[in-house]
């Protein structure tokens, strides 16, 4: 188990490495930094003096590993459009976008495991069939055209909820919330929505096909015939374990949430990390880049580190794997 | 080599039967459980009918959308199937604010959809079907390092890695180039992001026929790898990568519609349906509904036609559901 975890966490500094190493060749070599800060006027001297304060003159490993030790202190430098630190820029957006992600990934683990079970537990219901078909539509309809529809029917039509931003926020130690007013509520739930619906028929449709296949095995069967109540069998019995791959899945899904919420947070101009990012895109903000370059991955190689753990310390079958060979 | 003849002979004496190839595909199984699913039929209808006005766009299209000579902003905001009020004109689904008809828009943005979805699942399968050989059959640290890789990026969603290689590859491109090169760097973006499902089908593919006895018998008689990875073991490793292609490529275009929407993706002088979304987005509030609505169906017709194709495609070879 421990040489499992050390080969996991070898790969998983490997990956980070390589994804600084792009975000550094971005730095060092998109435009001249010593031009971008100097200016026109700048003397062949002055702008000497500054590649050799800066270290651009330095052997590249050196500057590289000069960059590995600023990242990792979270020190970008200064985004080129906004002219304000990129750690200050992303730390006054994350607290949107963590709000937002909570929000539509609770909406769709518990819509999701619900609809689930009750699809599975209905196969042949009208309404199952209903909420089958309904998802298929979910998931073939891409991210954005579901937040323009949203946005269409529930505040262009019938006005009941704001199409952009967060709303009021309130402050709390350096963390901006909306959810204590109810403005900015009301503009959670369209973005959360759109966010989460993908991932709810992602879930539902797994906790259906797992629920179908533990319903089919032999434990449940005798539970059957033992006379225990429909109750205690579905949810005593065939739930639990249904549950196992359902948590995983989603754990890994968390990730594609923060992924996924550049495009729902463009559409609906929440002021989160990725609307910062698409416009560092728009405006080649090569600081904000490669700063969110990093984020992102540090988010999946973290995500995927702990679910490949928690693997381990979940299914014990996994762990009885090895002594059981040496026997 | 003697082998194959018989094979051969019984192809060309049934090619001379009346009726020929034509007659002989319409009575195979891949053309009769196409003939037997109308869901599929009328998508490979979609499919066709899309392809091909896109294809001629500029002889099918009433108006020229990028010619600024022959708009006249007096058409502007005309409502589909409505006479202009000053012009008298009247435009099948409506124009948006300068006057551009919405009808011929979708047709030149679905060319640059189709076109830049198609470029890009044909370079994600050339890149992934070329590692999954060269790993399956190589084998060794090439094929650990290739499928680590594959497995990492299998972690990240693939509009992810899109919209970073996009985002990577406009920062070193020099700001003169960045509107010209737009469209390539999205294909190679969208491309780069959907390799590993053709190398990882194709590395089992290939594994499994490396150890049968043709390919054995192929290296006997001393045939270099590379030429029999190209001529022996390929043929053989296509069918499923036919599938994951239809699959991709309403993948690609919906990752394509996407990142135009989000802005980063073709530049505004090449509206893609994405962009025309992007565009309507803005009239929504003003209630210029037609602007939005006609090329997001446009985009979803294309999207779900490819979609429902790849699905029959997916069954239609599997020999495990008939």
């Amino acid at each position: 188990m421990l040489a499992f975890i050390i080969r996991r966490l070898f790969q998983a500094v490997i990956v980070m490495l390589a994804v600084a190493l792009v975000s550094f060749s971005l730095f060092r070599y998109v435009g001249d930094p010593v031009a971008t800060m100097l200016g026109q006027e700048a003397t062949v001297a002055d702008r000497e003096a500054l590649r050799e304060r800066l270290g651009l003159n330095d052997p590249i490993p050196a500057q590289f590993g000069r960059f590995v030790v600023n990242a990792a202190q979270g020190e970008f430098g200064i985004s080129y459009r906004l002219q304000q630190p990129v750690l200050e820029l992303i730390m006054e957006r994350l607290p949107a976008t963590l709000e937002l992600a909570l929000v539509s990934g609770i909406l769709a683990f518990v819509f999701g495991v619900v609809l689930g079970i009750y699809t599975a537990l209905r196969r042949d219901g009208v309404l199952s069939n209903i909420i089958m078909t309904t998802s298929l539509v979910g998931v073939s309809l891409p991210t954005f055209l579901i937040g323009v529809l949203l946005i269409w029917v529930f505040a262009v039509e019938l006005q009941w909820l704001p199409s952009f931003g967060r709303g009021e926020v309130v402050e709390i130690g350096g963390w901006t919330t909306g959810f204590l007013t109810a403005n900015g509520l009301q503009s959670l739930v369209l973005p959360a929505i759109t966010l989460g619906l993908y991932q709810m028929t992602l879930i539902m449709r797994l906790v259906r096909a797992e629920m179908l296949e533990v319903l089919r095995t032999d434990y449940i069967r005798f539970a059957r015939a033992r006379g225990l109540t429909d109750r205690a069998i579905n949810f005593g019995h065939a739930l639990k374990n249904t549950m196992v791959p359902v948590i995983t899945i989603t754990g890994l899904q968390l990730g594609s949430i923060i992924a996924f919420a550049i495009i729902t947070e463009t559409v609906f101009q929440w002021p989160g990390v990725g609307f910062l990012f698409i416009n560092s895109i728009q405006f080649v903000d090569v600081p904000v880049m490669a700063a969110y370059l990093i984020f992102i991955a540090l988010v999946f190689v973290t995500i995927n580190l702990v679910v490949d753990v928690l693997y381990f310390v979940v299914d014990p079958r996994l762990r009885v794997e090895r002594p059981a060979r040496g026997q | 080599m003697t082998d194959t003849t018989p094979h051969r002979t019984a192809i060309s004496s049934d090619a001379g039967q009346p009726g020929g190839r034509l007659a002989r595909w319409w009575d195979s199984d891949i053309a009769w459980s196409f003939r037997r699913s109308p869901v599929t039929v009328v998508a490979a209808f979609v499919v066709v009918v899309m392809s091909l006005a896109a294809l001629f766009a500029p002889w099918i299209a009433p108006y020229d959308p990028f010619d600024p000579g022959t708009l006249n902003l007096m058409d502007g905001f005309t409502p589909p199937m409505q006479e202009n009020q000053f012009t008298g004109n009247v435009f099948w689904l409506g124009t948006d604010d300068q006057g551009r008809d919405i009808f011929s828009a979708i047709l030149y943005g679905s060319r640059i959809s189709l076109f830049v979805g198609v470029s890009a699942v044909l370079f994600a399968m050339t890149l992934g079907v070329t590692l999954g050989l060269i790993a399956g059959y190589v084998g060794g640290w090439i094929d650990t390092l290739i499928m680590r890789i594959a497995d990492v990026q299998l972690s990240f969603p693939s509009i992810l890695i899109a919209l970073l290689v996009f985002g990577i590859a406009r920062g070193f491109i020099p700001p003169a180039y960045r509107a010209d090169m737009a469209i390539w760097v999205l294909i190679v973006s969208i491309g780069l992001s959907d390799w590993v499902q053709y190398a990882r089908t194709v590395r089992g593919a290939t594994l499994v026929e490396r150890g049968k006895d043709y390919v054995q018998a192929a290296r006997l008689i001393g045939i270099p790898s590379g030429l029999i990875m190209l001529r022996h073991v390929l043929p053989n490793v296509l069918g499923p990568v036919l599938v994951i292609a239809t699959i991709g490529l309403a993948l690609a275009i919906i990752t394509e519609a996407t990142l135009s929407f989000l802005g980063v993706g073709v530049p505004p002088t090449q509206p893609s349906l994405g962009t025309l979304i992007r565009i309507g987005q803005g009239f929504l509030f003003s209630g210029e509904w037609w602007i939005i609505l006609f090329p997001s169906i446009a985009l979803l017709l294309l999207a779900l036609a490819v979609n429902l194709l790849g699905d029959w495609l997916r069954d239609a070879l599997n020999p495990k559901l008939r």
